[in-house]
């Protein structure tokens, strides 16, 4: 066991856990914050993306110990009332089916869009490729993220 | 300097605290110091504040609060938003003041389940009466407050208006109505004055899934619960030998390792823990009885003898068909095979139990929570009423969570280990521990005579642990004059299930890819040849008819409208298929780009009665539509020394953002009764990508998935959407 302190969504947090352990399963076990999802494990289909100081990674297959002092965004830290253009444009295009995959979705999409406010295809595409949806929602997923371009300042 | 807060204990007290401690839709953030979040409870319902219950589906608060309870379970098809928007229609509810709750399991509700698209046909009639009941009794309260006559009455957004222009909303009569004897006979709206039914609605649920609210089954939890993930028989037809447990317990917040039937549980404080404990297991196996470790290439081996098999069972024959090829023309015979597919919904199986000695408490995702009940009663002798079953939100379910087994295997641990538990599966563990779309191979031959008629039909079907591998009353049987569909079961030990559009979803490829093949040979359109077929068998059935061909042409003829079939700057590929209740007909538009078929676009033409929610609906085709592809295109689980190979998304490929076409979306709305959507869009994506492809290319497709089995080994798929 060890000790760690974390900053995460612009608080901070404590967490006695093994060094190896994943990053998504502090977040979920220790904090719990489950907005960020277990899908694979692998870092295959990215509904554990969270951001580390602003870049989107995939928190199941990042060890706790070496976040250090970076800083975590989760799903919970997007925005304070879930109103971040990126969430506004999920919710107007109506987006999900069971909902599982989206939180990795967003994070992914906000990642890209603080990079590229305004992305071609293919760098929508190559972006998006490592978030699987199941139920199929990609053509929304794609509408979303270009409606949330035009709302990002 | 920042402030950090240590666990998961002090961090809901805090965001208890920023958010009051309310009521999250479907979870209840209960007293902060006790930690816990808990899914709506039976009890929990009928004590929802003052709210005053109508019916099962309904409850008014005085303070004008309408609450329509859910009680289906959702996992992605949207029956949070379409089944209260039902009720709402109705009762003539203002949809800005309706608030959806999940229901637990309960009595009250009749076929609690999400399977077979059969939730909104089977309601259908009885949320729209629900709904109008406590409209009229609501008119009843005000008629009597007015003293006037209720037929002078009418109601709109909430409120109950008189001919004098008083208006009362429905909260402020919630208490007097809710004392009247419900009406038996209520008249229902004509379609035509339905003002929120074929609009669309947005999920009920956005705020908190895009904000990552507690949820899923997964994200459940409680002050005093412990972890667990089980190590399963790796092989189907394997037994444990041997069990050494020594390191596994050795890890640090494992509390025990317990052993039942072919599972081996380590329980402990967190995910992580238990999984890592888990590869420290050493389990020894053995074959248990006379079971057979199979491989992929024993099942092609079987599939092809058991296609010659004296054995099959006969499910439908019409006229002589040995005469008939006889003197056939020309005949064809083609074969089809799919492999088996996992379900791999995004949320890994899990399931919450706690059985105590006064009763049993399993929360989680189900498709089935009266199966679950049941079954668990049965497992741990206790009664089916000493069991609550609370339902939450499924991440995905496809046809896997319609079994028990993950909830049965909670239930057990907990009852061993007397605490309660959450037992998560890994992607690995949901990848290779069964219940898969089961391997089927089939074998077509139709007779034509001269002109080019079909004048016989037969099919074979083999499948795996499947009695029935044909639907022998689908088209086009009753348009052929001499037919046989029989069907084999190939017994094995790998577990197979329900897997959405069960059958059908790979029996519709190879049917419609036949038929295409079929129509080529004797001259004709695709579309054409169809047509005909179906109005022959309207004109002179053969034998009985269990489809509606008049809906089946509809959809035909609004796919060949809409793609503008016939196309020259394309190749088009036909595909319909009529299952669940519904007929979906499509044409998929395939280009040639640097020599590879790409899919650019797929059109759909749906015919299933009245669309509910047409956001939903939407999303039920595309989604299917997206579903039936990539399972063609790549889904493939193979099978070695009775294990399968793949174990996770690295090399079991489902289909990605980059690789769906455009998706063009077509309803029939002929203003019959729903008959259900969320499945049926899938069957004819296969058929209708596979025929564009051979017209694009010349190339058939017998086998899926298409790029790893076929000459033509990459697919590249649609750019631009
Ligand atoms: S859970 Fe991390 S990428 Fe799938
Ligand atoms: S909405 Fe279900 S996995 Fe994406």
């Amino acid at each position: 066991m060890a000790h760690y302190k974390l900053t995460i969504n612009g608080r901070g947090y404590e967490a006695d856990v093994e060094p190896d352990t994943p990053l998504l399963w502090v977040l979920r076990d220790s904090l719990g914050l489950v907005g960020t999802k277990f899908g694979c494990g692998i870092a295959q289909c990215g509904a554990c993306t969270v951001h580390l100081n602003g870049k989107a990674i995939k928190a199941c297959s990042f060890p706790v110990s070496g976040v250090g002092s970076n800083k975590v965004t989760t799903i919970e830290g997007l925005s304070e009332n879930g109103d971040h253009p990126v969430q506004q444009a999920w919710k107007e295009v109506d987006v999900a089916q069971c909902g599982y995959c989206q939180t990795g979705q967003i994070m992914t999409a906000t990642a890209l869009l603080s990079q590229y406010p305004h992305p071609t295809n293919e760098q929508i595409e190559s972006a998006m490729q490592g978030n699987i949806c199941r139920c199929g929602s990609y053509h929304k997923i794609r509408e979303a993220v270009v409606l949330a371009s035009t709302k990002m300042k | 300097m920042t402030a950090y807060t240590s666990n998961r204990r002090d961090f809901l007290k805090k965001l208890a605290v920023t958010t009051g401690g309310g009521l999250l839709l479907g979870f209840n953030m209960l007293d902060a110091n006790a930690g816990t979040m808990s899914v709506l409870g039976e009890t929990t319902l009928d004590a929802a504040g003052s709210e005053l219950r109508f019916n099962a589906y309904l409850a008014i608060s005085p303070d004008n609060v309408i609450t329509i309870f859910s009680p289906n379970p959702e996992l992605g098809q949207n029956i949070k938003t379409s089944f209260p928007m039902i009720v709402a229609e109705e009762l003539d509810a203002d949809w800005t003041a309706v608030k959806v709750l999940q229901a637990p399991l309960d009595k009250r509700f009749d076929r609690q389940l999400t399977g077979g698209s059969g939730a909104i046909p089977h309601s259908w009639e009885r949320l729209r009466k629900a709904g109008a009941a406590a409209r009229r009794m609501l008119m009843e309260a005000a008629a009597k407050r007015w003293q006037c006559d209720v037929s002078t009455l009418r109601t709109e957004k909430g409120k109950v208006i008189s001919t004098t222009g008083q208006s009362l909303n429905y909260g402020d009569l919630a208490t007097d109505a809710s004392t009247l004897t419900a009406p038996t006979d209520v008249k229902l709206k004509d379609i035509r004055d339905f003002k929120l039914i074929g609009t669309a609605v947005a999920n009920v649920e956005a705020d908190n899934i895009y904000s990552g609210k507690p949820l899923f089954g997964i994200d459940f939890y409680r002050e005093g619960m412990v972890y667990a993930v089980i190590q399963r028989a790796p092989a189907f037809g394997t037994r444990i030998k041997s069990v050494d447990d020594t390191a596994a317990r050795a890890v640090s917040g494992v509390l025990d390792v317990v052993t039942f039937k072919t599972n081996v549980a380590i329980v402990g404080t967190s995910t992580w823990q238990v999984m890592k404990a888990r590869k420290l297991l050493k389990v020894e196996y053995e074959i248990d009885g006379s079971n057979l470790l199979e491989n992929s290439s024993d099942h092609d081996r079987r599939f092809k003898e058991m296609l010659d098999s004296p054995e099959a069972v006969v499910r439908r024959k019409d006229g002589d068909v040995t005469t008939a090829f006889s003197q056939a023309a020309k005949v064809i015979t083609r074969e089809y095979q799919c492999p088996f597919l996992s379900h791999s919904p995004m949320e890994p199986m899990n399931f919450f139990a706690h059985v105590r000695p006064d009763g049993v408490e399993l929360i989680g995702p189900t498709q089935t929570p009266d199966l679950a009940r049941n079954e668990v009663a049965k497992l741990l002798n206790v009664s089916a009423d000493s069991i609550t079953v609370d339902i939450t939100r499924l991440g995905g379910g496809f046809g896997r969570r319609l079994k028990a087994d993950y909830v049965l295997e909670a239930a057990e641990l907990s009852s061993l280990i007397r605490k309660p538990v959450k037992v998560i599966w890994s992607r690995e563990d949901d990848m290779t521990g069964g219940s898969y779309r089961p391997a089927v191979r089939y074998r077509f031959s139709a007779a034509l005579d001269g002109a080019g008629n079909l004048i016989g039909y037969k099919l074979r079907g083999v499948g795996i642990n499947t009695a029935n591998s044909t639907r022998e009353d689908n088209f086009p049987s009753g348009a052929v004059d001499h037919l046989l569909i029989d069907s084999v079961e190939y017994k094995s030990p790998i577990t197979v299930g329900a897997w959405r559009a069960p059958i059908t979803n790979f029996l519709a490829f190879a049917e419609q890819s036949f038929l295409d093949e079929v129509a080529t040979a004797s001259g004709k359109d695709p579309i054409r040849f169809r047509l005909e077929l179906l109005e022959k068998a309207k004109k002179s059935p053969v034998g009985a008819i269990k489809y509606d061909i008049d809906r089946m042409m509809g959809v035909i003829k609004l796919a060949q409208e809409k793609s503008g079939w016939g196309r020259k700057d394309v190749s088009q590929g036909f595909s319909v298929y009529f299952s669940h209740r519904s007929y979906v007909a499509q044409v998929a538009d395939v280009a040639m780009e640097q020599n590879r078929p790409v899919i650019r676009k797929i059109h759909a033409a749906i015919d299933c009665g009245v669309v509910v929610n047409v956001a939903g609906a939407n999303q039920q085709v595309r989604g299917g539509v997206v579903d039936g592809l990539g399972h063609a295109l790549f889904g493939n689980l193979t099978f070695k020394d009775g294990a399968a190979e793949q174990k996770n998304f690295n090399n079991y490929r489902l289909i990605r953002f980059r690789e769906v076409p455009e998706v063009d979306v077509h309803f029939v709305n002929n203003g019959i009764d729903p008959t259900g959507l969320g499945e049926p869009a899938l069957p004819p994506t296969g058929g209708a990508v596979a025929n564009a492809i051979f017209k694009a290319t010349g190339q058939r497709l017998y086998n899926q998935p298409f790029n790893v089995q076929e000459p033509m080994k990459s697919v590249r798929l649609g750019e631009k959407i």
